[in-house]
């Protein structure tokens, strides 16, 4: 353009050209002037006001990036928690399923344990004369702990599948109405649970050490899965062992998991966990952790270990009670058949012998049937 | 059938934090309860922008997925409503959302939660409209009365836009095609890394 005016000829013309041309540049440049001051830097394209990268900006804030909030509740300040999404997905995915399959499956199991192997007699029928074998503060903690268990059981499993069996029902009313009776029974039932869990620890752990005996006892089975075979046992057998450490140490992890649930965001245990995991070698599971995150990890472990629980418990009802003769009178009346003791727990019996605790050559009392 | 949505421009919040008050003063929601909070990304810093946060009344809410009680609904227009009468305080939806929408009224002992409360994009709630028994329970309920949210309405920057999706889509678009960007434009940061940010 300005090789074109030049060539134009007069040459007071070509000056006024130069300075209007000079103008309207300027004039362009007045307008550019607020955008290029905030933004133009480097002499790079103009930017948006604040000039930060949107992107970047925006996938942080996706990913959880956290603000400031003028709210005294700093938690507000998470824009984003992908996290719940995760939670949501493994409540309602596989927790939901396996959970479900967990007591199906017990229950077939016993079920078929019923069908092929029956009802376990005392092989020598009734003796009519008993053996105290628990005293009234076992049997205090042991029903403490099993009524509360059942309890919370079917309240927690309500809060996971009542809406899908339950709320149909009964319809929505109703529903809400047993489902908040179950959230505070499921909360101040569990402080029985956790003393009933305490005293059974105390009245029955020197009994449930692991010993010789017991690998003995699982290498025969039990017993259970034969008619004639009754391997030697004391108080507790190998199988009575197992359900014990598993009450205990399930007890005690989902009492743990269950009180972070009640006292939400106070109480941070799978940090550490994760962080021991980390240190042997196990970094599948992240090291830092929201609050929020620990919540759904407690909610996540809670049912988890519920579900294995119940499923232990169902085995321990069963053989407790319908799938053997003589055996819930030990925890009903405190009292069971010597013949029953004789067959299920030999040692046992001959160290109450021993001991002077049981009293030979009583009149043996006709048979109850 | 119009589906309502909430959009926050960051372009635009000056984080005066009148829609949450307006929130508070037009629902009277208890003290602690904050259905609208405003947080500020960088504080004090280069390119701070601040971002009003409601329930954003997602169309597969997580809070109903996994509500025991089955407590929400979703209204036509996509709000996502629930029922105090029904909710039992567990706390699952707030773990669930992803905007930490839930509020829960600290009652009785333990973390006993009281009924959830939440934004309610001004439609109340399962009660009778207009009713007292709906305004104590949720507020009012502006949708009723053809009105459109009051965080929104009142917002003095114009920043937070709340109505009908297509509608808050086309006046953003205006916007975005208004401040023409250049460096700021989606991606620019990452294709000419130090240039213009």
């Amino acid at each position: 353009m300005k090789h074109h005016f030049s060539k134009a000829g007069d040459p007071t013309k070509n000056v006024i050209v130069h300075v209007m041309y000079a103008l309207v540049v300027l004039l362009c440049f007045t307008f550019l002037i607020p955008d290029a001051a905030t933004a133009q830097t480097d002499g790079s394209v103009p930017g948006n006001i604040s000039g930060s990268a949107e992107a970047d900006f925006w996938r942080d804030i996706r990913q959880g990036e956290t603000g400031t909030v003028s709210i005294p509740n700093e938690q507000a300040g998470v824009l984003i928690q992908s996290e719940g999404d995760n939670w949501r997905a493994l409540r309602n995915g596989p927790l939901f399923q396996w959970g479900g399959w967990a007591i199906f499956g017990a229950l077939a199991l016993v079920s078929l344990f019923f069908v092929f192997r029956g009802r376990i007699a005392i092989e020598k029928g009734p003796s009519g004369r008993t053996v105290v074998r628990f005293n009234g503060i076992e049997r205090m903690g042991h029903w403490l702990l099993a009524t509360s268990f059942i309890i919370l059981a079917i309240s927690g499993l309500n809060i996971l599948y009542g809406r899908y069996v339950l709320l149909p029902v009964i319809g929505p009313d109703a529903f809400a109405f047993v489902t908040q009776m179950g959230k505070w029974l499921h909360n101040y039932v569990a402080f029985g649970f956790m003393l009933g869990l305490a005293i059974v620890l105390v009245m029955w752990i020197k009994d449930n050490i692991p010993s010789l005996h017991d690998v003995r006892w699982l290498l025969a089975g039990g017993g259970m899965f034969s008619k004639h075979s009754h391997p030697p046992a004391k108080k507790f057998n190998a199988g009575q062992k197992i359900v014990f450490w598993v009450v205990i140490l399930c007890g005690i992890s989902i009492s743990v998991s269950g009180i972070s649930l009640m006292f939400p965001f106070e109480m941070q245990f799978f940090q550490g966990t994760f962080q021991i995991l980390h240190s042997i070698g196990i970094t599948y599971f992240p090291t830092e952790l929201t609050p929020m995150q620990e919540m759904q990890y407690s909610q996540l472990w809670h049912a988890i270990v519920a579900f294995f629980f119940i499923a232990v418990i169902i085995a321990h009802i069963y053989i407790g009670t319908l799938g053997m003769e003589g055996a819930f009178d030990a925890m009903g009346t405190g009292e069971a058949d010597t013949n029953w003791a004789e067959e299920h727990h030999s040692l046992w019996m001959e160290e109450m012998r021993t001991s002077g605790k049981l009293q030979e050559g009583e009149p043996a009392a006709p048979p109850a049937e | 059938m119009a589906r309502m949505k909430f959009l926050c421009d960051a372009e635009r919040c000056i984080e005066c934090n009148a829609c949450v008050t307006a929130c508070k003063n037009e629902h009277e929601v208890p003290w602690g309860i904050n259905r609208r909070r405003v947080v500020t990304i960088n504080d004090g810093g280069p390119g701070e922008r601040s971002i009003s946060v409601a329930c954003m009344h997602c169309s597969d809410a997580p809070c109903m997925a996994v509500c025991p009680v089955d407590c929400f609904y979703q209204t036509d227009e996509g709000v996502v409503l629930h029922s105090k009468d029904l909710c039992i305080g567990c706390g699952y939806c707030f773990y669930a959302c992803p905007f930490g929408a839930p509020q829960f009224p600290q009652v009785g002992n333990f973390g006993t939660r009281g009924k959830m409360d939440k934004c309610t994009f001004c439609a109340g709630g399962p009660e009778e409209d207009h009713s007292q028994a709906e305004f104590g329970a949720y507020g009012r309920n502006r949708l009723g009365e053809g009105k459109l949210p009051l965080c929104a309405e009142m917002c003095s920057t114009r920043a937070l836009l709340a109505g009908d999706g297509d509608r808050v889509a086309d006046i953003y678009r205006e916007r975005v095609v208004a401040r023409g960007f250049g460096s700021g434009a989606w991606g620019w940061s990452n294709a000419y890394p130090g240039e213009g940010s």
